[in-house]
């Protein structure tokens, strides 16, 4: 572990009291409903808040302790903030350049041609930063932060002021970062989608305190966590691509429990990729259906079965010790004779492959 | 020109470039501490230093004369340091006119450093630069309306001063004799023509500043009291 952060804020009425570890590598999501002080605790972990206390390590090199505060600016960190905060009074590779020189030369890791290709700015550099649409604004600020040559990258909600289009424009940089960085990033999120797409590990927030962390795919299937209760739960299964068969437009991505079926586009096979299975797709059968449309089904053992509200329940799956969930009636589960430990067939009715 | 104009209008200039550099020094980090401070004196603080928009002119001149003279909490000082007493001369009219261009300066900047905000310090700091660092190469260029306002306002309104000076200067041609005061003797002599010239450059000179203050910052903050 070489992120250790276990720090407290008290501001007004809102108290913060967080405390969690994360490898030294790989996207840490910071996740958890507005005003839960995803945050604050950000910016207590780049120094920003002075007020507050607690103990952080990162790398072995402790930031702050009871007795010993590093300034900001003392702190090896690329920061990028909601809105973009170019410096107005700079043009584009005056901003990218703000940190990188204030990094002495055997320090920097990162090239000024290396992220502006790795963010494809190159074709900005020379504009003044008012013209810039908000998503080129976003890649500058991400690139400049990542010039400082950052030990730990946090970026805080980089996508949420922006619209659609900027959001997808920018999707695609945001995971070559996370598959060609070699440092932890932690991403503060409240959209399950970004996660799904970015997060190798989630840390849940509640009104101030970390609920649970871990790694994503469990904790979005964990059943004592409100993220597996929503209309919107879901699995991510990590897979390979296989094969890809141009006549039905199917991708094979293969995972520990099977193959499964996906239509799309082409992707080269032995591609990592990410799938989606959200519990509401998930249907439960005794016996493996014939004469089904539905392409992949899966045997599965039963882990646990947690009411959602009196109609529903989660029932959260073993495949080949990949969890996945299923959302079906209360009555359903009755029929079926639903218990842990029970083996059974789930069909997966729709699933989505995030590259 | 008559030569005594031409003298009143170089201690004019001195004074008010003299005027308007120690308020930049000075009024630089009363403002940026302004700005940042959350000190609950501040209504206070901000109300002492806007006074002298509407003290007459005539009230400060009166209390500084007291000051400065030699009985004076300045001028005893000074005294008591071996030196003269600062009524009656040129260092006397600098006091007087920092005194009284004060706001035109402080709150100019004020409002300057203030629209900034902290943003752009924090995302500073997060790209490495010192607290120092942060206000030379992010809060001087961004607030750099703020202060060409401050330095054009301070200078064009020390240029315009009457009543301080003539409470504290003694209107000695040559030395505290300023271009405001030279105006009022010639009328006084009812010399017009003289009085005409040096008003219309006045005029002139003002009018240039200002349109030169309007045409650098295209949004233009009003002093408000």
């Amino acid at each position: 572990m070489s992120l250790e952060v276990d720090l407290s804020l008290r501001r007004g009425d809102f108290h913060l009291e967080a405390g969690f570890q994360a490898p030294g590598e790989g996207v840490t999501a910071l996740f958890g409903p507005s005003g839960c002080g995803k945050t604050s605790l950000l910016r207590a972990i780049a120094g920003l808040e002075p007020m507050a206390r607690g103990r952080l390590r990162v790398n072995g090199d402790a930031w702050q302790s009871p007795n010993h505060f590093t300034p900001p600016h003392r702190r090896p960190l690329g920061y990028v903030f909601q809105e973009a905060s170019l410096f107005p009074h700079l043009d584009v590779e005056q901003n990218l350049c703000f940190g990188l020189r204030r990094i002495a030369p055997r320090q920097r890791r990162v090239g000024l041609e290396e992220a502006v290709e790795l963010l494809g700015i190159a074709r900005l550099l020379r504009r003044r930063c008012m013209g810039l649409s908000g998503g080129e604004r976003q890649r500058v600020a991400i690139a400049r932060a990542l010039l400082t040559s950052p030990r730990l990258l946090l970026m805080d909600e980089p996508l949420a002021a922006l619209d659609l289009a900027s959001k997808t424009e920018i999707l695609p940089f945001l995971e070559r970062l996370h598959g060609e960085l070699k440092i932890p990033v932690l991403y503060v999120s409240h959209s399950p989608d970004e996660v799904a797409r970015l997060a190798d590990r989630l840390v849940l927030m509640e009104a101030g305190r970390v609920r649970a962390s871990g790694p994503v795919a469990e904790m979005l299937t964990r059943a004592d966590l409100p993220l597996a209760l929503g209309d919107d739960a879901e699995a991510l299964i990590e897979a390979t691509t296989h094969g890809y068969d141009p006549d039905y437009h199917l991708n094979y991505v293969d995972f520990p429990g099977g193959r499964f079926t996906v239509a799309g586009a082409e992707l080269p096979g032995g591609t990592a990729v990410r799938l989606r299975v959200l519990a509401r797709d998930v249907s439960l059968t005794l016996e493996p259906q014939q004469g089904t449309s539905i392409l992949n089904i899966f045997p599965a053992r039963v882990e646990s079965i947690s009411p959602i509200n009196p109609s529903q329940v989660l029932v959260r799956l073993n495949t080949a010790g990949v969890p996945m969930l299923s959302r079906i009636t209360r009555k359903s589960a009755t029929a079926l004779e639903l218990t842990p430990g029970r083996q059974i067939y789930a069909q997966v009715k729709s699933v989505a492959l995030l590259a | 020109m008559h030569p005594g104009d031409i003298a009143a209008l170089w201690v004019t200039l001195k004074l008010a470039l003299t005027t308007t550099l120690v308020l930049l020094l000075g009024g630089t980090p009363l403002a940026w501490w302004l700005a940042r401070t959350r000190t609950r004196m501040k209504p206070a603080i901000e109300a002492v230093l806007a006074l002298p928009l509407v003290l007459p002119p005539t009230v400060i001149g009166f209390y500084l004369l007291i000051a400065l003279g030699p009985n004076g909490p300045i001028g005893g000082a000074m005294r008591w340091l071996g030196g003269p007493s600062p009524a009656f001369t040129f260092s006397g009219l600098v006091i007087g006119s920092v005194i009284y261009s004060l706001p035109f300066v402080v709150q100019p900047l004020h409002n300057a450093f203030s629209a900034i905000g902290e943003r752009p310090l924090e995302v500073a700091a997060t790209l490495r630069a010192s607290p120092r660092d942060r206000f030379f190469s992010v809060v001087l260029p961004l607030a750099r309306p703020g202060f060409i306002t401050a330095a054009v306002l301070g200078f064009a309104h020390t240029v315009g001063e009457f009543g301080v000076v003539l409470m504290i200067g003694g209107n000695i041609p040559g030395e505290t004799q300023v271009l405001s005061i030279a105006i009022y003797d010639h009328v006084e002599a009812l010399e017009y023509t003289q009085a005409h010239w040096l008003s219309g450059g006045l005029l002139l000179f003002s009018f240039l500043m200002l349109i030169g203050v309007y045409a650098v910052n295209r949004r233009f903050v009003v002093i408000q009291p």
